[in-house]
């Protein structure tokens, strides 16, 4: 049961071969049992689980159940839940239970999902590693002394251990991608604006955007149908039609252009990787798709682009923590000064410190043209590139990340080696481009993720193209061992 | 760019955060390296580059000028650190 996917799951409660109760307690079993091991869950949501699930099953006896009635996922923990703890992998909200639903949440209740519960990730959703969380590094499935990328960390090892069958998470630089990589699943990064913000916990405005964490291409349509959609709560949010993702699906790949970017294939590329990705796409060309080299020559600079922008907008954001009107609140404070800081050092951890400290000196007055504002045109000449690209290809393709995931503790004392892990995903987030990460291989014994890179709005696109790889190859079905 | 200590002690001031008397080293070195990595982008010429906020240059939607909100006073302040009869308690901030 715990291999099946989405679409196998809700062909088995249709037909009724179990019941979304007996599928809920199962994968609530599971996660008592296995997630010690893999810590990618902060809060189960067992009560409401149930609860949901026999709802779920109320409405499959009376025929009124939907694509989605009575499937399970879990949350990453940034999307707020009412009255559960939605804590963003923070001590500044470790006792803070929303009192709304995200839209995105609010949406899948709708669809009559079943939450096992919120999945676990780095701190206000900055890492790449699942590292920087206030609830411990979750670990990778394949490798428990790997971390699973992050920031949606936990939502990777969920998946990849069968915890539950999808997640959802969010991806400001990398965030649904670089785990999916590592963790060896199926991620989608939608076109920002695509799905709404409403209820996200901000890291970064102008670069978030929720999206699906699951085994396929096809699973992630599924959920994408559930999530997309104009959202008046959202003011970036676009009023476009949202088209059904699992229609095309299908579609041959005959006549299909791909570029590489050769910039994707550079010395800081793990040559194995390279090797996979290059596999993965001569698996393309049997499939009919034709392959051209690319260059999308301001790849580097997406990376000094991002480590201003992303801070710049999340010491904005994050300047709500301030202890007077949720969250975390310091003991004893002397006066509102001192409130402030104390509930701020306090409640933070170093990683948030950080960039928040870095986008305070980036925003200072003097400092605005040479940072922030050099940043925004620097984004605009990345938008550029991709834009020129994508009138001569329909995808471009390359490696999610330069390395298979690395040791716990290995890059923690010195964030600029982390940074450079995302140097394939970041420039997507700045261009607000849509993006996957797909199982393309293994390098000892660690998964190796493809990405795949589209057109404003080119969601439908690219889930067909991840679909047709995953009809002809296995590697989204690869276990870790022991699970 | 290199930062000193009192720079990491005026910006953590600006951003209102204590940091440890014994952190503030490891913060030095790790922003100045930060900075370093970003310095790197001011080797490229983006002279007359219109600056991009947001990805698909969408400007923020206008709606009529009506009331919207329901009050959830009492649901938002459950969650709130300290209140009294629907205000939000602080420490005294005028003697």
């Amino acid at each position: 049961m715990f291999d099946k996917t989405l679409a196998e799951l809700a062909e088995g409660l249709r037909k009724g071969e179990f019941s979304s109760v007996e599928l809920t307690q199962a994968y609530l079993e599971r996660i008592k049992n296995e997630d010690n091991r893999y810590n990618s869950f902060i809060t189960v949501t067992e009560e409401q689980a149930l609860e949901q699930a026999r709802a779920a099953d109320a409405a499959i006896a009376a025929g009124t159940a939907g694509a989605f009635t009575g499937l399970p996922i879990a949350h990453k923990d940034l999307f707020c839940t009412q009255g559960v703890r939605t804590s963003c992998g923070s001590k500044m909200l470790d006792n803070f239970a929303s009192p709304y639903d995200a839209t995105v949440v609010a949406k899948f209740k709708q669809a009559g999902a079943v939450m096992l519960g919120k999945t676990n990730m780095d701190e206000f959703a900055m890492g790449s590693s699942n590292e920087s969380s206030f609830y411990g590094a979750a670990r990778n499935p394949w490798n428990t002394d790997c971390v699973p990328g992050g920031s949606s960390g936990g939502s990777g090892a969920a998946v990849a251990a069968r915890l539950t069958p999808a997640a959802t998470g969010s991806d400001t630089g990398g965030s649904i991608r670089q785990p999916a990589a590592l963790c060896g699943i199926t991620g989608l990064k939608p076109t920002y604006g695509r799905v709404s913000r409403y209820g996200m916990i901000a890291y970064a405005s102008s670069l978030d955007q929720g999206g699906p964490m699951a085994h396929t291409a096809e699973d992630c349509a599924i959920m994408l149908n559930v999530m997309a959609g104009f959202d008046p709560m959202d003011s970036t949010c676009l009023n476009r039609e949202v088209p059904d993702y699992t229609a095309t699906l299908n579609e041959s790949l005959a006549g299909l252009k791909i570029g590489l970017p050769k910039e994707y294939f550079s010395e800081a590329l793990d040559p194995q990787i390279a090797e996979r990705v290059k596999a993965a796409v001569a698996e393309f060309e049997k499939l009919g798709a034709t392959v051209k080299e690319v260059s999308l020559p301001r790849t580097e600079l997406s990376i000094p682009a991002y480590y201003i922008i992303a801070p710049a907008e999340a010491s904005s954001n994050l300047s709500r923590f301030d202890g007077v009107r949720y969250g975390y609140r310091c003991e004893n404070p002397q006066d509102l000064e001192d409130m402030y800081k104390r509930t701020r050092g306090e409640g933070f951890g170093a990683e948030v410190k950080r960039r928040i400290m870095v986008g305070t000196y980036a925003l200072c007055a003097g400092y605005y043209d040479a940072y922030y504002n050099k940043a925004q045109q620097i984004r605009r000449l990345i938008q550029q590139d991709f834009i020129r690209v994508l009138e001569e290809v329909d995808v471009i393709m390359g490696p999610t990340t330069p390395h298979p995931a690395f040791r716990i503790g290995e890059k923690n004392n010195d964030p600029v080696s982390m940074y450079m892990e995302d140097i394939f995903t970041l420039s997507l987030n700045l261009a607000g481009l849509p993006g996957m990460s797909v199982p393309c291989g293994q390098v000892n014994g660690l998964p190796v993720g493809l990405q795949i890179i589209g057109n404003y709005f080119a969601e439908a696109k690219l889930l067909n193209v991840a679909h047709q790889f995953q009809q002809a190859t296995d590697w989204h079905k690869q276990a870790p061992a022991g699970i | 760019m290199s930062l000193d200590r009192s720079d990491v002690e005026r910006i953590a001031h600006l951003a209102r955060l204590q940091i440890d008397e014994s952190d503030i080293p490891s913060y030095t070195e790790n922003l100045s390296s930060i900075l370093n990595l970003i310095d790197q982008m001011q080797q490229t010429d983006t002279s007359g580059v219109e600056p991009l906020a947001n990805p698909l240059d969408a400007v923020l939607r206008l709606r009529e000028d009506v009331v919207s909100e329901v009050n959830q006073r009492a649901a938002l302040q459950s969650v709130s650190p300290a209140v009294e009869e629907g205000l939000f308690l602080v420490p005294k901030v005028i003697e």
